[in-house]
């Protein structure tokens, strides 16, 4: 028999908060290909997607009836079982990091019970993110291997080689924040950013730590393989990339993982280092409007942070031109990585002769 | 059977048919998918024993770095089943006596060992803070040694790295 306390109630609200981040994450992954191509076409003085419904709003629907009534395509000199592995497994991290983003404050019923608008509240919430992180590039890795083709597997090589690059800069620089919280759980850290101005200075990381959020919005652009660092898909030097002998909805998935990753990435810096859902003048808002209306601005505050942050990712791509890869290896080992030790080393200092 | 035990079961169920996986099966690609496997179910019980962090810098550091490097050599080097080097009887008999006399020695010392059940008990030592304060105060000094030790093995990567460079200089293409 199993000794399993089981509450109820519990299991139900995970369960609607876990639907409610996926699909949500799905969607807004959804228009931010909408978003793309619009963005594209302003900046290149075109119309853009304008033909299904309004605006072209139900583009992102017909490019998924599109895929999915495409004809699945398995080449018979690949590996079967890794190439199917492939995209289910980039698709799975992609959509496995939302767990440990507290999406809005905490929300207590009138019958005093307390619900946490976060799927888990682990304490190494940065560094699980981390985790899945570094495992995102297997499925590109065995994607491109398992095809079987030249260009698909040097395009994976590639990704592999300029994700764990990066890792090292990306984590480099997170060590000072986390200096600086003395948390590693994402809960916590938000908390810490309450309001926007506390004891004459900025409470958002940001304004802590500028020097940080640049390595790590630079890292960030090369983990989610997005130009100016994507070359994992370079169109003029591999034909298309690592996906190029998919098919079907399979090619939806690795193409739709990296929207996802773009908005769960989006979150995870506002969260980071814009507050999460904090905002200036939040008490008196509470105060004002009551704590449901509250804890939905809040969450709406966050959305509204990740979104402004995926609009740049856009901007950035369609701005600027493709590093070469010496470059891109250059970048992150000998400017990047100093660069994030000498901001631990002053972060040492200042809490060590200021702070204290 | 509780809940902790049947997890504990599923996890080492995992992890052994895992590794065996890692050394049975022909193709080096799927050794490694094997390999990677065998992390988690260890990690996996990491988590149980409270070990939180251990768990995810298990998982970080040699899932998702250390065996990335590794399929990048094997996906590079194009090793598959029909080109591996067969060996000759003599060098895979002494392969079986060797791993058989180190069987029989984890063996010796486990069954010797006086307290050969472990205690369940509720420890934090594994989450991070209790970890970091252990390894600043109590072990600082073989930390602090493990931490030169692999300073000098990266410089030591570093230098080998770098030996093909200090070579004659031929202009390209000329």
């Amino acid at each position: 028999m199993l000794l399993l306390q089981i509450d109820i109630a519990f299991i139900i609200e995970k369960l609607i908060l876990a639907t409610v981040i996926l699909l949500g994450s799905l969607g807004i992954a959804m228009y931010a290909t909408w978003g793309e191509r619009k963005v594209a076409a302003i900046m290149q003085d075109r119309i853009g997607p304008n033909r299904a419904g309004p605006l072209g709003l139900f583009q992102p629907l017909a490019d998924g009836v599109k895929l999915f009534f495409k004809e699945e395509i398995i080449p018979d000199t690949s590996t079967k079982a890794l190439f199917i592995l492939g995209p289910s497994l980039a698709m799975l991290t992609a959509t496995m990091t939302s767990a440990v983003i507290p999406w809005g404050p905490d929300y207590v019923t009138e019958s005093g019970r307390v619900i946490a608008l976060q799927m888990a509240d682990i304490n190494i919430g940065i560094l699980f993110i981390f985790g899945v992180v570094s495992l995102g590039v297997y499925g590109i890795m065995l994607g491109g291997w398992a095809s079987n083709n030249k260009f698909s597997l040097l395009s994976s090589i590639r990704a592999a080689a300029q994700a764990v690059s990066y890792e090292l800069a990306l984590g480099l620089s997170l060590v000072a924040l986390l200096m600086l919280t003395g948390s590693l759980s994402l809960r916590e850290i938000v908390a810490q950013q309450h309001g926007f101005w506390a004891d004459g200075y900025f409470t958002w990381n940001f304004f802590k730590q500028p020097l940080g959020f640049l390595i790590f919005l630079v890292c960030s652009f090369a983990e989610l393989n997005r130009a100016p660092f994507d070359l994992a898909e370079a169109e003029s030097e591999l034909n298309m990339g690592y996906h190029q002998e998919y098919s079907s909805m399979k090619l939806g998935f690795y193409l739709f993982a990296e929207y996802i990753n773009m908005f769960i990435s989006s979150a995870v810096i506002a969260t980071l280092f814009f507050g999460g859902y904090n905002f200036p003048f939040m008490d008196e808002v509470l105060a004002g409007v009551g704590q449901l209306w509250f804890t939905v601005i809040c969450v709406l505050v966050l959305l509204t942070k990740a979104i402004c942050l995926i609009l740049f990712f856009m901007f950035v791509r369609w701005t600027l031109p493709r590093f070469r890869y010496d470059q891109l290896m250059k970048l992150g080992w000998r400017s990047l990585i100093p660069l994030a030790l000498v901001n631990m080393l002053i972060t040492g200092l200042v809490i060590l002769y200021v702070l204290k | 059977m509780n809940a902790y035990e049947l997890i504990f079961w599923l996890l080492t169920v995992m992890a052994i048919s895992c590794a065996l996986g890692v050394i049975l099966s022909r193709n080096p690609v799927s050794s490694v998918l094997f390999l990677i496997a065998t992390f988690f179910a260890v990690s996996g019980h990491y988590i149980l024993m409270n070990a939180q962090f251990l768990a995810i810098v298990n998982i970080i550091v040699y899932a998702g770095a250390i065996m990335v490097l590794f399929l990048f050599v094997i996906m590079l080097m194009n090793l598959n089943a029909d080109t591996e080097p067969q060996k000759n009887r003599l060098v895979q008999l002494a392969g079986v006596v060797s791993g058989g006399i180190l069987f029989l020695v984890i063996l010796a010392a486990l069954k010797s060992s006086t307290n050969n059940m472990l205690e369940q008990t509720s420890t934090d030592i594994g989450l991070i803070k209790n970890l970091g304060k252990t390894l600043f105060t109590k072990f600082v000094l073989p930390f602090e040694i493990a931490s030169v030790l692999f300073l000098s093995a990266m410089i030591g990567a570093v230098v080998l790295g770098k030996k093909g460079e200090e070579g004659p200089q031929t202009p390209k293409g000329a």
